[in-house]
């Protein structure tokens, strides 16, 4: 059915919701304001410190950031041109189906799980290491530092910028398939003509995402990175606040931190992409591509190859934590204090997201239903895009903000399942809100009269007409803030301490202490926990709503 | 808030102006008796829909007055209006049952008394739906749909009642079942009905007075079988065309 957008007159019923937005928007307000108020009330009393640690470390580290996020992008986003083509060739190559969903797991898999698989395979004592050690003719040293974050950053991204190049071949439309078989073009002119140009076309996008996504990957560096030679921006901040406790350099660190940031964003937006970055996928296609045996031959290559890095970590992940005490590790009581803290803080922060994104829907349906113009006004903009806006701002510089200013009112790890749940319901909501807003304004659209002539309002029309149309997307919500939340090492990381340790922040502790196998277990725990979750959040939503 | 007369109120729309942003300006002065049933006709986009918008309170006058019953209105919500919508679709909630839809009729927060749930139970027999109460209205056919909107019309009781082309989507023989219902309800409960429609068919069937509007003001109004019979306005003739009635 096709919406109708019939503006229909402000009244009573609208205000209520647009008051909900309002706080929403200020409880967010308030988390990042709270967070830059610390750093510049911190950067007023030290400015000479700030100023000081502006020095060759702050420029090592930031060069260090671009150059593993442009070199992570390179290596992501050009063997998934590949990759995407030859999967783009082949529509009923077996077992593609679970190869493009396989594709999807490194994204949904917490940053320290992915870091110990790849530790788990290429590491000094990782699977790979006997061949690798025969291969090389010396003793496998493992991969650390700037290899290390290089073949982490891939395994997530490659896949991604596989599925995202794919959808844009896929929506090439069939009659030009048809045309390229009927006049005979051969595989060279078929990817002049027809595949580059759709690649082309995606490609600035998919590459902005990517080196966005390596240029604030925080617990990659943290966990494969090594010495001042191989850290980011963001990890010299924690070290900054963690061991240093030097929060003038810290302040240094995020300004740069979050005006590199906010340069990426802002390229992302002229280029109109999604900074959410998913590929809808169909699930048939039938297109008239005709490979030569050679080029079937080539490509079944290009995607097992393609199929073994992505697998790879994960079959090590798994190995490995088999291969733990997994028994000892169920009893121990640490693991269980650190399930329940993480099962937790994880439901708070996906229930304040959820609570926060439906409030900024709504209230973005009302002000669009009200105006009295073609185009939204300011707060309406900020109901729809305000979210979106927190990805400018890293956890970790919020994290930091709000550390140096809650140090001035006793201990900072206090606050640690405060700022934990506050930072991660707001860091879901770009993505909860991307999986709410389609039902809530499609049942507007159906219902707003309705709802009107029957005089149904307020919390009664919330429990009568709009929960019912929402409850699957806000399963979906919750789940995907939640496994996001679960798997985050940003904030926990700051804030931890013995009080209050998360499941990351135990994995990170027994790393540390060289612990390897308790580590091992754990991530394979937690993997499969976000895993879990992911699914749901996937299948609750593909099924269709009542219509 | 709601009349709870089973008699009609007289409409009245006085020097109303209206326009959507950026659209181009409307104009409506209308009065419609008590008990009347009038068809509202004209071309798509000519401001039918508006004029019911209007009436209902979807939208608010840029000036002029809207009277329901002796009384302004112009200012009040649509819920404050003595007045039932319906609409061509989405007339029902697709995750509530048929009785609970039309319950909201009776309270929009769905608590339901005794006396009310025996009003539910009439308004379904008088629509020829009882035993359908506890289904879902994708289990209905279209013409199902529609008369649950108006078992909702009839336990609402209101003296006014709009309706928005309620049949364009059902086949002929369902069309003149849902107007002899219409009539049949309209015999016992004289609301004043206006209702918007394209189909010359409608208008001869159930209203006596038949509304032309063109070009967002009203440009005729007279008899509906004068109208229809092409003794209406030369306008009028050419936006009915071929179906002009034979007698």
């Amino acid at each position: 059915m096709a919406l109708r957008h019939e503006p229909v007159t402000a009244h009573r019923s609208q205000q209520g919701r647009v008051a909900a937005g309002a706080l929403a928007l200020a409880a967010i307000g308030i988390l990042i304001g709270g967070a830059f108020a610390g750093l510049a009330v911190e950067a007023v009393q030290s400015w000479q410190g700030a100023i000081a640690a502006f020095d060759s470390y702050l420029l090592r580290a930031a060069r260090f950031t671009l150059v593993q996020a442009g070199l992570s992008t390179l290596l992501s986003v050009i063997p998934a041109i590949f990759v995407a083509r030859a999967l783009a060739r082949h529509p009923r190559f077996p077992g593609r189906g679970l190869i493009l969903q396989l594709f999807a797991v490194p994204l949904a898999l917490p940053g320290i799980v992915a870091a110990l698989g790849v530790l788990a395979l290429y590491g000094r004592a990782g699977l790979l290491a006997p061949p690798l050690s025969w291969i090389t003719g010396e003793t496998w040293q493992g991969i650390y530092g700037l290899s290390g974050i290089l073949v982490a950053h891939v395994f997530f991204n490659m896949p991604l910028a596989a599925r995202l190049f794919l959808a844009a071949l896929e929506a090439v439309p069939a009659d030009q398939w048809k045309l390229s078989a009927q006049l005979g073009m051969g595989p060279g002119a078929i990817f002049r003509l027809i595949e580059w140009p759709a690649i082309r076309a995606a490609l600035p996008g998919v590459a902005t995402l990517v080196f966005m996504i390596c240029a604030i990957s925080f617990t990659v560096v943290l966990t494969l990175g090594g010495g001042p030679r191989a850290t980011t921006l963001e990890v010299a901040i924690y070290q900054a606040l963690r061991f240093d406790f030097d929060p003038a350099r810290a302040i240094a660190l995020t300004l740069v931190q979050v005006i590199l940031t906010a340069g990426i964003i802002i390229v992302l937006a002229r280029l109109g992409a999604s900074m959410t970055g998913d590929a809808n996928l169909p699930t048939t296609s039938r297109r008239a591509v005709f490979p030569s045996s050679g080029e079937t031959g080539l490509n079944a290559a290009v995607i097992l190859l393609a199929l073994a890095f992505v697998a790879g970590p994960m079959a090590a992940t798994v190995i490995a934590g088999l291969v733990a005490d997994l028994s000892r590790l169920a009893r121990e009581p640490a693991v269980h204090a650190a399930t329940a803290t993480s099962l937790i803080l994880a439901a708070l922060a996906a229930f304040l997201c959820l609570l926060l994104s439906i409030a900024l829907v709504a209230a973005r349906r009302a002000l669009e239903i009200a105006r009295g113009s073609p185009s939204p006004g300011p707060l309406e903009r900020l109901t729809d895009t305000g979210a979106s806006l927190v990805l400018i701002v890293p956890p970790i510089v919020i994290g930091a903000g709000w550390f140096i200013l809650l140090r001035r009112f006793g201990d900072v790890f206090v606050f640690a399942p405060l700022m934990v749940v506050t930072v991660n319901a707001v860091m879901a909501m770009p993505f909860a809100m991307r999986a709410i807003r389609p039902a809530y304004d499609a049942a507007s659209a159906r219902h707003e009269k309705l709802c009107l002539t029957l005089g149904i309002t307020g919390l009664d029309r919330f429990r009568l007409v709009d929960w019912p149309g929402l409850k699957r997307p806000a399963a979906t919500g919750f789940a995907f803030a939640m496994a996001l939340s679960l798997g985050d090492l940003g904030v926990i990381a700051l804030f931890g301490s013995d009080q209050v340790k998360t499941l990351p922040y135990l994995l990170l502790e027994r790393m540390g202490s060289y612990r390897t196998a308790d580590a091992a277990g754990l991530a394979l725990f937690l993997g499969l926990f976000c895993l879990a979750l992911m699914f749901f959040a996937a299948h609750w939503a593909r099924e269709k709503p009542w219509r | 808030m709601a009349l709870t007369s089973s008699k009609g109120a007289a409409v009245e729309l006085a020097s109303v102006a209206f326009a959507y942003p950026g659209g181009a300006p409307l104009r409506f002065d209308l009065a419609v008796g008590p008990s009347q049933i009038v068809a509202l006709m004209g071309p798509s986009g000519s401001g039918k829909s508006t004029l019911l918008n209007l009436i209902a309170g979807f939208e608010t006058p840029l000036s002029g007055r809207v009277m329901i019953g002796g009384e302004d209105v112009t200012r009040l919500p649509p819920y404050g209006r003595p007045v039932s919508m319906i609409f061509q679709e989405n007339n029902l909630f697709g995750h509530l049952t048929v009785e609970q839809n039309v319950g909201l009729g009776r309270s929009p927060s769905l608590r339901l008394a005794a006396e009310d749930r025996v009003a539910v139970g009439e308004a379904l027999a008088r629509t020829e739906l009882s035993g359908k109460e506890a289904r879902l209205p994708h289990a209905l056919s279209g013409g199902e749909r529609q008369r649950v909107a108006l078992a909702r019309v009839l336990v609402r009781r209101q003296p006014v009642l709009l309706l928005d082309e309620p049949f364009a989507s059902l086949g002929p023989a369902l069309r003149d079942e849902m107007l002899d219902l219409l009539s049949e309800l309209h015999r016992e409960h004289a609301m004043t009905i206006l209702m918007a429609t394209h189909d010359p068919h409608d208008a001869e069937r159930l209203a006596e007075t038949l509304v032309f509007i063109e070009n967002g003001s009203i440009a005729g109004a007279g008899g509906a079988g004068e109208f229809l019979s092409g003794q209406g306005s030369a306008a009028f003739d050419r936006y009915l065309g071929e179906r002009k009635l034979r007698r």
